[in-house]
């Protein structure tokens, strides 16, 4: 309910704040050396082949928002090799001011991140305020991957509008992790206390109880929205649908946790709770996972990430950069189509775009006829080819 | 010699090679009764410190220096974790009843079981008592582990009809009572907070 109440209220009551990178330079950044680019305000592509570089573009305009890179956790490994250290540079325009953001990380020494020339103390303090959703391959991982991809994913979205969601979430997973490793002290020391098993049964009940409410009242109204783009993507011939799965759908969380309990002594971890939460995502009645083709689940995906994107926006209010990496292959062209005019649409701000073919690229800006530039990458080399008004 | 010595200072908390090395350094630079006298101390320290047989305090007898006066009042008990607690709380000058040491708090993930700990002995003495205690106090840390013990403790006080309060929350940032300073940790444990107030929220 609050969800809904936001998205009406920034969809119709508040006046866009329009922000987007102006400007990019890099120096020793992965594999390249010196480069600074400047940007269109909605559509960028790089073009070329692969092992040339284009991903590590987005790589940077990534780092600029999360302070770390999407694909690899350790900030030195992003040096250019033999490099002593990389610096990322970027100037934002957001409502008309400038921003300059600074990252710059040195073997041996802190990661450096600045905002117009300030450095900030903890780097929790920057995340969120330049928005940016990725779509990307890896993201597979959301249907392919084990049932925690998909809980990190919904968690991910729901605690940017939900701060008390994070704080029951850190709270069960810590009362989780406790009382399994009281259930394994049981089985070690061959001895069993009912009291010291209840403390933790019942901090995992009250956290689990609202985490699991508001994963409920977070489809109500995430669905919806993905169906809405699902929809766009497949020309309104499919229907898909999102099926949350729970114990706590089924029965009192409290009671299957003491009917439970025999079961958990015997498995040495807690076999009922939200750290069992699934989803599955369905096209016509079966499960994407066995059955979706590599376009289906392509665009599954896209819908998923487009969602996420609109919850982020209406929540800060202004629209999010949007990163598309390589997600062209196996899309057929009406879809790729129909993905672009949708997102060059007003309520999706700045676009980058990374892919094998510069010619489908030029062909694909002219037809939609959007303001568009495309760079061409070469090995660490990049020339503009082509810009559009 | 010098290496087993730098390496038996390293093995303390908080202290590294290089700093070990300087210790070491600065001994071998004493008169040797200096020397001896240090690690006389250290020796005594060790074999005749023994824990009070009632609140496991540190002590040199079979009773604590505080379960022993008769100027405490010994219808309080302040449960703690450890004697830096006791130590931190007895230099706010604001509390004159007894302690009960548990000696840390219940963590599984650290291998510490409500057994491993002195709460057996404590339930034991508020039975026995139970006619002259008014009241416990709950002074353990604010983390989740520390919750989670005072919820237990709470759970295994109740039947004997003894209040139970907690000391006034958010006594620091670091919220470990070590760290808080004798002004705020005095205030707090005077302006104490039942516990069954806190769980309602
Ligand atoms: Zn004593």
């Amino acid at each position: 309910m609050v969800i809904l109440f936001a998205l009406k209220f920034f969809t119709f009551a508040r006046k866009p704040v329009f922000m987007h990178l102006l400007k990019l330079s890099l120096f020793n950044f992965r594999n390249y050396p010196e480069i600074s680019l400047e940007f269109s305000s909605k559509f960028n592509c790089f073009a070329g082949n692969n092992g040339t570089g284009k991903t590590n573009l987005l790589e940077a305009i990534y780092y600029l928002s999360f302070c770390k890179s999407f694909s690899n956790p350790t900030d030195t490994q992003n040096i250019m090799f033999g490099q002593d250290m990389f610096m990322i540079q970027g100037q934002y325009k957001v409502n008309g001011q400038e921003d300059e953001l600074y990252c710059g990380v040195k073997r041996q020494q802190r990661k450096v991140f600045k905002r117009n020339q300030k450095e900030y103390e903890r780097l929790s303090d920057h995340i969120g305020l330049y928005p940016l959703v990725l779509i990307s391959p890896g993201d597979a991982q959301l249907i392919l991957g084990g049932s925690d991809e998909r809980r990190r994913f919904i968690d991910g979205v729901i605690s940017q509008y939900n701060h008390d969601y994070l704080h029951h979430l850190l709270n069960y997973n810590k009362a989780l992790a406790q009382r399994n490793a009281m259930l394994k002290m049981f089985a070690e020391r061959r001895k069993f206390d009912a009291a010291s098993l209840e403390i933790y049964d019942e901090l995992m009940i009250v956290h689990g109880q609202m985490i699991f409410e508001e994963r409920k009242r977070f489809f109500d109204d995430f669905l919806p929205v993905f169906n809405k783009y699902y929809g766009v993507l497949s020309g309104g011939t499919e229907r898909v649908n999102i099926e949350y799965q729970s114990t706590l759908i089924e029965s009192d969380f409290a009671q299957q946790v003491l009917e439970a309990r025999d079961k958990d002594l015997i498995a040495q971890y807690s076999t009922v709770g939200i750290h069992k939460d699934d989803l599955t995502f369905f096209i016509h009645d079966v499960p994407v996972k066995r059955y979706g083709s590599q376009g289906q689940q392509k665009s599954f995906l896209i819908a998923l990430k487009l969602a996420q994107y609109t919850f982020t926006r209406d929540i800060k209010g202004f629209s999010p950069i949007l990163l598309f990496d390589d997600i062209f292959d196996k899309l057929d062209e009406n879809r790729v189509e129909q993905l672009m005019t949708l997102v060059s649409n007003d309520t999706f701000g700045q676009v980058f775009v990374t892919d094998t073919h510069l010619e489908r690229l030029e062909s694909l800006f002219k037809k939609i006829k959007a303001e568009s530039r495309i760079f061409s990458v070469e090995a660490g080399d990049i020339s503009k080819v082509s810009t559009q008004h | 010699m010098l290496q087993a010595a730098v390496e038996e200072f390293s093995r303390l908390p908080g202290i590294g090679k290089k700093t070990a090395l300087r210790l070491v350094l600065h001994l071998l630079k004493q008169d040797q009764e200096v020397v001896a006298r240090f690690s006389d101390s250290m020796l005594r320290l060790r074999q005749e410190v023994v824990y009070c047989r009632q609140c496991h305090n540190i002590s040199d007898q079979d009773l604590c220096e505080i379960c022993r006066s008769p100027r405490r009042d010994a219808s309080l008990i302040c449960v703690v974790e450890d004697l830096r607690d006791v130590i931190a709380i007895e230099n706010t000058g604001q509390y004159h009843g007894m302690f009960h040491v548990l000696g840390g708090i219940i963590s599984p993930m650290d291998g510490i079981g409500p057994s491993d700990l002195n709460i057996e002995s404590l339930i034991e003495r508020i039975a026995k008592h139970k006619e002259n205690i008014k009241e416990v106090i709950l002074a353990l840390s604010t983390t989740m582990e520390g919750d989670t013990t005072n919820f237990f403790l709470f759970r295994k006080i109740k039947p004997y009809d003894v209040k139970v309060s907690v000391i006034a929350r958010g006594i620091a940032i670091g919220d470990e009572l070590e760290y808080a300073d004798e002004v705020t940790l005095g205030r707090s444990i005077i302006n104490r907070t039942p516990y069954e107030n806190l769980i309602k929220k």
